[in-house]
């Protein structure tokens, strides 16, 4: 594995059951690399990013991160389950979006910003109050650190999950359908925080999306997901002008024009 | 007839400690063994669910008579207050048990996904994240079994407690003034429910506070 590989499906199989939702992926994203994943209604976009979040766990193959075994410990030789612990040394690397928003209600937008900084990274709630402030102002929000997040529209709520998703200052970030939930009108707001991170160098950024053009703009590749496995991969130009794969022409053409 | 009423009221004093104690340990135990039963620990998890249904399962009064009867056979003597608090306060707990367990259970999944996403551990996830928005929910069903456990201790008159029942019972042995007696008794429970229902009330406009601010 080459040294900027810094995440890498490697023949996973996921199943809910008897279904196979991933079918042997193998799937690798580079360091500082920003890929989007689009495809079809359950064609496991979602729990792709929900494996690497931890949140779902595989029945075969390895992911690593960052060259370690994400779901898997060495012992010895040999890859056994991955415990509490190494899953929490894990999860540092990783940061996620969720369609929902899923922010906590129950905590002013500040605290949504500085809480797992400070019980989980340790911060002082200054310093961790001062680094949410600055993401407060890079999302547009600074005015509403004292507003609970009920009181914010869709849009401001999602910029809210993306600013205490950063706090952790993670590696990757995961984005699964970030604008889905949200109004038309309140879409863009979204999607220029999003186009401003993608322009970081560092940042690895893997984006489940059905909004094409902006997908087109910001990713160095785009993957479309069929069944579980990647169907066929490649940089947007070529994917949206010259899908070669007949199930991603047929796809992009049900996205692109969906009156035809 | 207002002779009587310092006698009642020295009773009633009696059942407000009672409720007072019974209604605050029973709260620690409806938490403990509520979250006990959502526990992954499979020890914890099985006393807390036998804990739960045998106290749900048995009447109030045997485990009161339980505890203040056949414990001094296995010498553990308890004062009547001391085994009147227990039996109230096990009984309480196993149906509070239940309540914690609902409230913890509502709190959507997606919060403790955000809260692993953040990298919470599960302790942390359950005190900063899942309590506090299942703890507005639990309080108006712990509100009702505050009450409910303010009319069972009528029954710690029969371990010889001087409670207010036990008191009216007395009164009406002496002077067979029945109408009146109860009359009063039944007056003074009420006006202790109503002020427990206030109290509660008030807990939950503070408990509750965010969800009121919710809303555009
Ligand atoms: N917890 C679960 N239990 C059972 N089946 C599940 C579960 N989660 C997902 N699935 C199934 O797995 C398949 C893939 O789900 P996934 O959410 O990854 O799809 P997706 O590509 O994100 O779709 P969408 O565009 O609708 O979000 C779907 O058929 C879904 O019904
Ligand atoms: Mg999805």
């Amino acid at each position: 594995m080459s040294d900027d590989t810094l995440v890498h499906f490697d023949k996973v199989t996921k199943r809910f059951g008897d279904f196979e939702v991933l079918k042997n992926l193998d799937f690798k994203v580079k360091r500082g690399e920003k890929v989007t994943i689009i495809g079809p209604s359950g064609s496991g976009k979602s729990t792709v990013l929900r494996v690497l979040m931890t949140l779902e766990p595989i029945n075969e193959g390895v992911v690593y991160l960052d060259g370690d075994p994400l779901w898997h410990e060495k012992r010895g030789h040999e890859l056994v389950p991955a415990s509490e612990a190494h899953l929490r040394q894990m999860r540092k690397k990783l940061g996620m979006v969720f369609q929902q928003f899923n922010l906590f209600p129950h905590m002013t937008v500040m605290r949504n910003l500085t809480e797992a900084p400070v019980r989980v990274l340790g911060l002082s709630r200054k310093e961790a109050q001062e680094r949410a402030r600055e993401l407060l102002d890079m999302v547009g929000l600074s005015d509403q650190a004292d507003k609970f997040p009920p009181q914010l529209s869709g849009g401001q709520q999602q910029r809210v999950g993306i600013a205490r998703a950063l706090a952790m200052r993670p590696q990757v970030m995961l984005f699964d359908e970030p604008t889905s939930a949200l109004d038309p009108e309140l879409v863009g707001d979204v999607l220029k925080v999003i186009h401003r991170l993608a322009e970081e160098h560092d940042l690895t950024m893997l984006l489940v999306t059905h909004e094409m053009d902006f997908a087109r703009r910001i990713s160095d590749r785009v993957c479309f997901f069929d069944q579980g496995a990647i169907r066929e991969e490649g940089p947007p130009d070529q994917i949206f002008t010259e899908p070669k794969n007949q199930r991603t022409q047929e796809f992009l053409h049900a996205v692109l024009h969906p009156e035809a | 007839m207002l002779d009587m009423l310092p006698t009642l009221l020295g009773g009633a004093w009696v059942t407000v400690e009672l409720t007072f104690w019974s209604t605050l340990i029973g709260a620690l135990c409806s938490f403990a063994f509520g979250i006990g039963r959502l526990s992954g620990n499979p020890v914890v998890k099985s006393v807390s669910v036998a804990y739960i249904e045998v106290f749900r399962g048995t009447s109030l009064l045997v485990q009161m008579f339980w505890i203040f009867f056949a414990l001094p056979l296995m010498g553990v003597s308890l004062s009547p207050m001391t085994a009147g608090i227990a039996a109230l306060s096990l009984n309480i707990g196993a149906y509070g048990a239940e309540v914690v367990r609902g409230a913890i259970q509502a709190v959507p999944k997606s919060q403790y996904e955000a809260s692993r996403a953040l990298n919470f551990t599960s302790w942390q996830a359950l005190w900063y994240v899942a309590l506090p928005q299942a703890l507005p929910e639990m309080l108006p069903p712990f509100g009702n079994l505050a009450v409910q456990n303010l009319k069972d201790t009528a029954l710690v008159s029969l371990i010889t407690l001087s409670d207010l029942a036990f008191r009216a019972e007395s009164l009406r042995n002496l002077t067979q003034k029945s109408t009146e007696i109860y009359g009063m008794t039944l007056l003074i429970y009420f006006a202790l429910a109503l002020v427990l229902t206030a109290v509660m009330k008030v807990l939950e406009k503070r408990i509750g506070r965010w969800k009121a601010g919710g809303g555009r």
